[in-house]
C-alpha cells in the first residue's frame, strides 16, 4: 500500500464515524420494532391497553390500562421478557459477528464457526444427559455448563489456530474452528446416543427457545451483553486500522495479536451467555454485520454500533414471526433465521469473493 | 446410574435358562413345561398367518426366543403370559419389572446384536428404514406393530400378539378386561356443563398432542377439551404451542407427560413465568404422570386413563 493509499483509506475511515442522526434514527427504529412486537402475538391483547400498561410503568405515571391480571401477566410475564430477550441475543449475536469479522479480517468469521455453538451444544447435552434432577438446583446448571463449553471450544480453537504454520492468516483459525466444531459436534452426538432419553430436550435446547424465556433469562445475560458490547466497542477503531493489515498495524504500533486476542474473547464470552439461554440461533452473525456494511460502509465505527440495532431489531422480527405465522403453534426460531440466512449467506459468498 | 444399565436380571436369566433347559430334558413328555399350563397353547395350531402391518407374517412354529425392540410390546406379550417366550428386549423396556431390558435400541436398530440372539420372531413397532428387509433376509419372522392411533388399534396389536404366541385366549381377557375398565372408568365421571379443558404436556418447550392423536383420544373419551385442538394447522398431532396461548387458554388440567425426560413438576410448572394465573395451576389440578405410561399404547393405559378421570373428579369439589 502506498502513502497516498494509504492516506486515502485513513479518509474513508475518519469520513465513516457515526452521525447522531443515524444513530437515534436506528435506536428509534429498534424501539419501534420492539413497541409492534409488544402488541402482536398469538393471544390478542388490546393494543391501547399495551400501550396505556407500557405507560404505567414509567415513573411518576399511573393510568388504568383496563387489562385484566391475567393480560397483564401475559404481557409483562411472556410477552415482553420475550421480546427483551429476542432484542439482547440479537444485538450480541450480530457485534459478535461484525467483531470476528474484523479481528479474524475474514467475512464469513461469525460466533459459530469458531466452534462456540457446538461447544455450548456439548456443554449443554453432558448437563441434560448427566445432571438429571436439576429441576431443584439453585440456578439450571444447563446455561451454565453451555457457558463453559463455549468458552472452552473457543480457546481450544484459537491455540489450535495459533499452532498452525505460523501463518498469519486469519484461514488457519477458521479451519481450527471448523475442526474443533466437528469433533465436538461427534461427542455430542456420542452423548445424544448413549443416553437417547435425553434426546428431545437436547433437540428442543438447539433448535433455540425464546419460546420459554423469562426475565430470569434476561437477568442472566444483560451483564454480559453489556460488558462485551462495550469491550468490543473500544475497539472499534483499533479493528479498522487492522482491516487494513497486520504489518501496517504493528508499523502503526499497534500489537495485532493482543487486539485480536481481546475482542475475540469479549465477543466469545457475550456470544457463549447468548447461546446459554437461546439455544442455537444461527446466522445472525452474519446476515446483521454484512448487511449494514451494504447499507453504511465497512467502517467498524459504522458497523459495530449498527449491528448492534439491526440485530436486536432483525431477531425480534424473526421472532414475531416465529410465535405468530403458525399462532397459536410456535416455529424454532432458528428455523426462521436459518430460512432467511442461508440464502443471504450465499450471497455474501458470491460478493465476497472480490473483497478477499 | 439409570436403571436400565444394570446387568444382574439378564444374569439371571441366562442362569435360570441354562438350569431350565435340562429339567425341561428330564421333564419327557410334557414337552412345554413352562407355558403348557396354560390352555391356549394346546388349542392354538401353529403355523399361523398374521395379516400385520407389514403385510401377511406367518408364523411355522409357536416362538419361544422372541426380541421385542418395541416397549409397548414387551408390555403386552407379558400382559397376555407371553413373558417367558421373550429373549430379549430393548433398552426401554422397564416395566413389568422382569422383562429382560438389553442394549438392544429400538430408534436405532443394529441387526447384528438382534441376530445374535437368535430370535425366531423379532418384534418392532418403528421401522427406520429397511429393518424388516435386515431381519427377513436371515429368515426370522418380522412382526410390525406401529404406534396406535385408537384405543382399538391397540386390542387388535394385543390380539394379534396372542395369535403370534400362541395365547390367543390370554389376550381377549386382556382385552377384554381393558373394555370393561374402561367402561366402568367413564362411569363413575361427574357431568359438566362445559367440558374441563387440559394441556398435555410433551417437553419444558410446551410441545403437546392434540384430539387427533392416540393421547388425545384417551383424554377426549372422558369428556375432555383440548386447548391445542385450534394450534395444529398443519395437522401433525404435535404442536409446538406459545406460553402466552397456554396462559389465556386457561385450562383446567395439566398433565406433565414430561416429568422423566425434563424433570417437570407441578412446583416446576407452578414457578414459570406467567403461569401462576392458570386455574389448573392455582387449583391444584396439575397432573404428574409417568412420562412412559402417558407414551405407550399397551395394557397400561388403563392406568393413565384411572388417573386422568381421577383428577377430572377433583374437579368437581
Amino acid at each position: 500500500m502506498t502513502v497516498a493509499e494509504q492516506a486515502i483509506a485513513r479518509r474513508e475511515l475518519r469520513a465513516a464515524s457515526l452521525r447522531p442522526p443515524l444513530l437515534l434514527i436506528s435506536i428509534a427504529g429498534v424501539a419501534i420494532v420492539m413497541v409492534i412486537a409488544t402488541l402482536i402475538g398469538p393471544v390478542t391483547l388490546s393494543p391501547t391497553g399495551v400501550v396505556k400498561e407500557l405507560i404505567d410503568r414509567l415513573p411518576f405515571v399511573h393510568v388504568d390500562s383496563g387489562l385484566s391480571s391475567r393480560d397483564a401477566a401475559i404481557l409483562w410475564q411472556l410477552r415482553v421478557p420475550r421480546v427483551v430477550l429476542g432484542g439482547l441475543v440479537g444485538a450480541m449475536l450480530s457485534v459478535a459477528g461484525a467483531a470476528y469479522q474484523g479481528a479474524f479480517r475474514n467475512p464469513l468469521a461469525d460466533p459459530y464457526l469458531l466452534g462456540v455453538a457446538a461447544g455450548a451444544g456439548l456443554g449443554a447435552t453432558l448437563a441434560i444427559a448427566y445432571l438429571p434432577h436439576t429441576e431443584g438446583w439453585f440456578i439450571d446448571p444447563v446455561p451454565i455448563a453451555a457457558f463453559a463449553g463455549a468458552l472452552l471450544a473457543v480457546a481450544l480453537t484459537y491455540v489450535l489456530g495459533r499452532s498452525g504454520i505460523g501463518s498469519r492468516t486469519a484461514a488457519t483459525l477458521i479451519l481450527a474452528g471448523v475442526a474443533i466444531t466437528s469433533f465436538m459436534t461427534a461427542l455430542q452426538t456420542y452423548v445424544q446416543q448413549r443416553e437417547s432419553d435425553t434426546l428431545q430436550r437436547v433437540y428442543a435446547w438447539i433448535l433455540g427457545r425464546l419460546s420459554t424465556a423469562g426475565w430470569g433469562e434476561v437477568k442472566l445475560i444483560l451483564p454480559y451483553v453489556v460488558l462485551s458490547s462495550i469491550a468490543i466497542l473500544l475497539h472499534r477503531r483499533l479493528l479498522d486500522v487492522l482491516s487494513v493489515g497486520d504489518e501496517e498495524a504493528d508499523a502503526l504500533g499497534l500489537n495485532a495479536g493482543r487486539v485480536r486476542l481481546l475482542v475475540a474473547v469479549a465477543a466469545s464470552l457475550g456470544t457463549a451467555a447468548a447461546v446459554a439461554v437461546s439455544g442455537l440461533i444461527g446466522f445472525v452473525g452474519i446476515i446483521v454485520p454484512h448487511t449494514v456494511r451494504l447499507l453504511f460502509g465497512t467502517s467498524y465505527r459504522l458497523v459495530l454500533p449498527l449491528s448492534i440495532m439491526f440485530g436486536a431489531g432483525f431477531l425480534v422480527l424473526a421472532d414475531l414471526l416465529a410465535r405468530t405465522v403458525l399462532s397459536p403453534a410456535e416455529i424454532p426460531i432458528g428455523v426462521i433465521t436459518a430460512f432467511f440466512g442461508a440464502p443471504f449467506f450465499v450471497l455474501v459468498l458470491r460478493t465476497s469473493r472480490r473483497v478477499t | 446410574m439409570t436403571h436400565r444399565r444394570t446387568r444382574h436380571p439378564l444374569l439371571y436369566l441366562f442362569l435360570a435358562l441354562a438350569l431350565a433347559l435340562p429339567l425341561a430334558a428330564c421333564g419327557g413328555d410334557e414337552g412345554e413345561p413352562q407355558a403348557g399350563s396354560s390352555p391356549s397353547a394346546s388349542t392354538d395350531g401353529f403355523p399361523v398367518t398374521l395379516d400385520a402391518a407389514n403385510g401377511k407374517v406367518t408364523l411355522d412354529e409357536r416362538p419361544v426366543r422372541i426380541v421385542s425392540l418395541s416397549p409397548t410390546a414387551t408390555e403386552m406379550l407379558f400382559a397376555i403370559g407371553a413373558g417367558d417366550q421373550v429373549i430379549a428386549a430393548e433398552e426401554n423396556s422397564n416395566y413389568p419389572e422382569e422383562a429382560p431390558d438389553t442394549d438392544l435400541s429400538g430408534f436405532e436398530p443394529n441387526v447384528e446384536a438382534i441376530a445374535a440372539y437368535e430370535p425366531d420372531l423379532v418384534i418392532a413397532s418403528n421401522e427406520p428404514g429397511d429393518l424388516e428387509d435386515s431381519i427377513t433376509a436371515l429368515d426370522i419372522p418380522f412382526l410390525l406393530q406401529p404406534a396406535a392411533a385408537t384405543l382399538d388399534d391397540t386390542y387388535t396389536e394385543i390380539e394379534e400378539l396372542g395369535s403370534a404366541t400362541g395365547h390367543s385366549d390370554e389376550a381377549l381377557q386382556v382385552v377384554d378386561s381393558m373394555l370393561r375398565d374402561i367402561a366402568e372408568i367413564r362411569s363413575t365421571l361427574p357431568q359438566f356443563d362445559e367440558p374441563p379443558t387440559y394441556f398435555h404436556e410433551l417437553d419444558d418447550t410446551y410441545f403437546t398432542a392434540t384430539s387427533k392423536t392416540f393421547i388425545g383420544l384417551v383424554y377426549a373419551s372422558l369428556g375432555l377439551s383440548n386447548i391445542a385442538d385450534k394450534a395444529d394447522k398443519d395437522g401433525t398431532g404435535y404442536p409446538q404451542l406459545s406460553a402466552e396461548y397456554i396462559v389465556k387458554a386457561d385450562p383446567d388440567l395439566i398433565f406433565l407427560a414430561d416429568t422423566k425426560c425434563c424433570g417437570q413438576s407441578a412446583a416446576t410448572v407452578a414457578k414459570r413465568p406467567g403461569w401462576e394465573q392458570i386455574t389448573a395451576v392455582k387449583n391444584g389440578g396439575v397432573v404428574e404422570l409417568d412420562d412412559d405410561i402417558a407414551s405407550r399404547w399397551g395394557p397400561r393405559v388403563v392406568d393413565y386413563l384411572r388417573i386422568v378421570a381421577e383428577a377430572v373428579a377433583g374437579l368437581e369439589s
